[in-house]
């Protein structure tokens, strides 16, 4: 077999390139962090989106909240002052966090995340002993 | 001690100043956008609102996540429809606990004017994934009427 020094695009290198290219617009929703005594928690804006087009992931530290809005009004707009589009944010999560554990709820437009603690990160009293 | 990289540093700035301007910039059709998800602190009006019309109705869509739906107040006298509400804010955490506060939070009112006549008796409201759906169906003196035209 000849060995290739030189890597020629497959078909399917220079197809793969496409899809990434699309024309959507999307824009970082506004964020609320904070800590409590279990974690982290994130609170995200994110009106006019339907739990079905919410995508949450978490790979590799890495928190990517992602989703489409759509419209809630029938008929023809006559008046606009807002676009409703994809929205895309992604955040660093620090190493402690128990991905397994993440729990996200919807509601009244708004996505929260509790992040909690991995349990070695846990603060932890220690018992003193008399001697 | 660790050295800062200043090539990550540009970069992270480059960013930054991309994602303001993408805030602010035309959209694909070139229109101003009013980017739906950042209406909080800079934003003079709040809610902002979408109108639409479908001959019967008018519909007031208003961008207004994370408000109770108790809170909303909906009013409607001749063609002024007046919207006033409270978002909370973080309740109950204490400011050293925030590690970042971009979600706007207080008490708003706002006033729209519609184009027509309303009959205030059939206004009804609805809040679904943030939005808030006014619905207004137009008084009977204002609704189009097909006129026939004898020959």
């Amino acid at each position: 077999m000849a060995e290739r020094t030189v890597p020629t695009p497959t078909a399917d290198a220079a197809s793969a390139q496409e899809p990434t290219r699309s024309e959507e617009v999307y824009v970082a929703p506004p964020a609320d962090i904070y800590e409590d005594d279990q974690g982290l928690v994130v609170l995200v804006d994110v009106p006019g989106v339907e739990p079905g087009a919410l995508d949450v992931r978490v790979d590799r530290g890495v928190l990517t909240i992602q989703g489409r809005a759509a419209h809630a009004a029938p008929g023809d707009a006559v008046y606009r002052e807002y676009e409703l589009t994809g929205f895309f944010r992604q955040f660093q999560l620090p190493e402690e966090v128990d991905q397994a554990r993440i729990e996200a709820e919807l509601k009244n437009g708004v996505l929260t995340l509790r992040l909690p603690r991995a349990p070695q990160a846990q603060p932890r009293r220690i018992a003193v002993r008399a001697a | 001690m660790a050295i800062a990289d200043p090539w990550r540093e540009i970069e992270a700035l480059r960013r930054e100043v991309d994602r303001v301007f993408s805030e602010v910039g035309l959209g694909p059709l070139g229109r101003p956008w009013r980017l739906a998800f950042l209406p909080g602190r800079a934003a003079r009006q709040y809610p902002l609102v979408n109108l639409h019309d479908d001959g019967q109705n008018f519909y007031v869509e208003a961008l207004a996540p994370g408000v109770d739906p108790d809170r909303f107040e909906v009013t409607v006298l001749g063609n002024t429809l007046t919207l006033s509400g409270e978002k909370r804010g973080l309740p109950g955490v204490p400011p050293e606990r925030i590690h970042r506060s971009e979600r706007a939070a207080g008490r708003f009112v706002r006033t729209i004017e519609l184009p027509a006549e309303v009959d205030p008796n059939k206004v009804s409201a609805e809040y679904k994934h943030g939005l808030l759906v006014v619905t207004l169906p137009r008084a009977e003196a204002a609704r189009p009427r097909r006129v026939t035209v004898r020959g």
